[in-house]
């Protein structure tokens, strides 16, 4: 490897370079031949700790953690908001503190407000891995989009992808976008106009406000899920007109390329923002993406919780 | 008690003075300028400030304070808020009305003025709110507030959003010659924002707040003052379209003023990348294009104050999420700092012009009877030194607080002593 692991935390794409992205890819690489194995428990993490501390539902991320961090052998324990001290009040500050004091390696946090990790991060001295920050960073699910590209592609450098629907408040929008820059790719990002943040132009997106034109050309799509709530809040007018001139249908994959990849973070809304026929189809890399989700966690719980060399057990 | 100013020198933006002069106080009263210990006749002075190579101005006048008493007195009260103003250079300070109670009858601004009286180390001029608890709904007893001694109105926080009820604020109060202050917002437009929308809130993923929320108002208001003929001001403005409309306003001739914070003149928007939660306060920190609108607007003098929103909060209402964190910073104690490192240095303002920014404009825009050094005007003066180099430390603050985004900054320019109502209030040590 050209260069080793140095940071503590991992709060998002946007401070990584290309050589760190490029060594997590790399070390997914032989994690995913361990969760290949019939028997999948690894030493590595042996007497390691990590905290999935989540303070919004999840059911990919957090199970994915914990898998990940069961077969390298740590000890993971699940806190979600919900049961814990935070419904008494407790500050983010003296959860964190809290969890310090009983010396885990890892802490894993999903929170709903940017920079969350941010905070915890510099609060204690266990490594931070943000699992998804307010409309911030999903760095986690940025790495395995990658990793399930290049692992189609060979390369991620001069593919073309169109990310579409409601960009405003996606984290994986933006994990996405820093990443795939990084890595060489061309990014496109398609939806209602209210759900298009401002100056994205100047972070070198183009920018669509219809769908067709954005995925004609492009090597990979991904359609992002849109939320009921948002319609409270008025930037669309129904699901069923969203679904009209958003959704992705096989009509609409006509014009596409035609071994576009198809992409979800999930969960999915079958028949709003992706049709049935198009997520269970032949180029939808869906349930890839969860897979290769447990090998990006693998490799990052070791890179950042220092185990031994994980391939040779 | 006889105080002579001996050596420095003085500038009197109100009386176009700029000279080596003595300045001598009188029983809390400017006696006299010019050699004072040459004067004959003249029985010596019982203390002698020696300001050889400083300055010595009018004390600052600050028109939009926070001392959070009554209330929240954990976080500010009149007497910690008042030495802040004085270790600042500040003489006279405008409390806004936004405590608990809400200052929106006499009895709120009577015991503030009295609590000033006892405890204050500054004068207090205490701004009622516009409308009953600051709702926006009916009129506060804005002439009993004026009577109590009230010097301008605003619902500061909560802007008034019914055109209807603000045309009728700036009618009535007209009738007392009193400003009307809007804090400009348009409260649907920034929802849950907490920070300016821009580039920095696109790649933070945190909720903007549009610089069109505080122009529309502006906007809508300029209008108004227009139908009425009233003095309206805005508070804290912080945007290029906001401060072209008041330009436009003031050239036609209507009785539109504003003021400017120090942190919208010194930071943008980008500081939010440390989430700190000293970034975030409302307006927030905007982009470059409006930063650099506010110094020339500031240059031209289309922006006739500098005042600091100086806004005290807990440490617990700090250390939080971003989204959760409370609005506001404290000012007082970094402002001639701010002005004199950002605005003097980068030549955007004189050191006579920063000084009546924050001295006789404010004075005269809320028809205060101060920011002068006439002879037989109130004894309220600041001595600085304009190139002293310094490293604010929130610790040392006077402040009961320590929110400031400034802490650990190099500082040229530094308050030396400060003088209000004859009394030697501030005076810095070595």
């Amino acid at each position: 490897m050209a260069i080793g692991w140095k940071r503590k935390d991992l709060l998002g794409i946007q401070d990584l370079s290309v050589d760190e992205i490029n060594l997590i890819l790399d070390t997914a690489v032989s994690m995913k031949e361990i969760a290949s194995r019939d028997i999948k428990k690894v030493p590595t993490l042996r007497g390691k700790t990590i905290i999935n501390l989540f303070y919004e539902p999840s059911t990919r991320t957090r199970t994915s953690f914990e898998i990940a961090g069961k077969w390298m052998s740590a000890d993971v324990i699940n806190i979600s908001a919900s049961s814990s001290s935070v419904v008494k009040g407790e500050s983010l500050k003296d959860t964190g503190l809290t969890l310090q004091a009983m010396h885990p390696d890892v802490v894993v946090i999903r929170h709903e407000a940017a920079g969350a990790p941010h905070i915890l991060a510099g609060l204690i001295k266990a490594s931070v891995i943000n699992a998804g920050d307010g409309a911030h960073e999903h760095p986690t699910q940025a790495l395995l989009d990658l990793f399930t590209i290049r692992e189609r592609r060979g390369t991620l450098a001069g593919l073309k992808a169109a990310i579409v629907g409601d960009i405003l408040h996606s984290r994986v929008a933006r994990s996405n976008i820093f990443g795939m820059q990084k890595m060489g790719m061309q990014v496109r990002v398609s939806g209602p106009a209210t759900m298009l943040p401002r100056y994205l132009e100047q972070l070198g997106v183009e920018v669509f406000g219809r769908i067709e034109p954005a995925i004609a050309d492009v090597d990979i799509i991904m359609m992002l899920r849109v939320q009921l709530e948002r319609q409270a809040a008025g930037l669309f007018p129904t699901l069923r007109e969203y679904s009209k001139l958003f959704g992705l249908n096989l009509d609409r994959l006509k014009a596409a390329k035609r071994d576009v990849l198809i992409m979800h973070p999930g969960p999915i809304n079958r028949g709003v923002e992706i049709a049935p026929e198009v997520a269970d189809g032949p180029y939808s890399l869906i349930l890839n993406q969860v897979e290769n989700g447990l090998a990006i966690r693998m490799a990052l719980l070791y890179l950042l919780a220092g185990g031994q060399a994980a391939t040779n057990n | 008690m006889r105080i002579l100013i001996e050596g420095g020198r003085v500038i009197d933006p109100a009386n176009n003075v700029d000279d080596v002069l003595d300045v001598l106080i009188e029983d809390g009263r400017i006696a006299a300028l010019g050699a004072q210990r040459t004067a004959r006749g003249a029985p010596p002075p019982d203390r002698v400030l020696d300001a050889r190579g400083k300055i010595v101005c009018p004390g600052f006048v600050d028109l939009h304070v926070h001392l959070r008493e009554p209330g929240r007195e954990d976080v500010e009260t009149i007497a910690t808020g008042t030495r802040a103003a004085a270790r600042g250079g500040f003489t006279s300070i405008c409390a806004m009305p936004n405590t608990s109670p809400v200052n929106d009858n006499q009895s709120v601004t009577e015991f503030v003025l009295d609590r000033a009286r006892k405890e204050g180390a500054v004068n207090v001029f205490p701004v009622g709110a516009i409308t009953k608890g600051q709702k926006g709904e009916e009129l506060a007893e804005i002439g009993e507030l004026v009577g109590a001694g009230c010097v301008a109105i605003s619902d500061d926080g909560m802007p008034v959003m019914n055109a209807e009820i603000m045309r009728r604020a700036l009618e009535y109060a007209s009738m007392f010659g009193i400003p009307v202050i809007q804090h400009a917002e348009d409260m649907h437009m920034t929802g849950k924002g907490s920070m300016h929308e821009g580039l920095v809130s696109t790649e933070l993923g945190i909720r903007g707040i549009p610089a069109a929320s505080e122009a529309i108002i502006v906007a809508r208001d300029i209008l108004l003052a227009e139908l009425t003929g009233s003095h309206y001001h805005v508070a804290h403005v912080s945007t290029a379209e906001a401060i072209h409309l008041i330009r436009e306003a003031k050239a036609k001739g209507l009785h539109v003023t504003c003021e400017v914070t120090p942190h919208h003149f010194a930071i943008t928007d980008e500081a939010v990348r440390s989430f700190s939660t000293n970034t975030k306060m409302s307006p927030p920190l905007r982009s470059t294009r409006h930063v650099e609108a506010v110094k020339a607007a500031l240059k031209d003098g289309t922006i006739d104050a500098i005042a600091t929103d100086h806004a005290p909060h807990t440490i617990q209402e700090k250390e939080v999420e971003f989204d959760y964190a409370a609005n506001g910073i404290i000012g007082l104690e970094t402002a001639f700092g701010l002005g004199m490192t950002v605005l003097v240095e980068e030549e955007v303002l004189t050191l006579n012009e920063l000084i009546a920014r924050l001295t006789c404009d404010p004075a005269r825009i809320f028809n205060l009877s101060k920011g002068t050094l006439s002879v037989g005007a109130d004894a309220d003066v600041t001595i600085v030194d304009p190139t002293r180099e310094w490293v604010v430390d929130v610790r040392k603050f006077a402040s009961k607080s320590r929110n400031s985004p400034f802490d650990g900054w190099k500082l040229r320019g530094e308050v030396l002593a400060t003088i209000a109502g004859g009394k030697v209030v501030w005076q810095l040590e070595g």
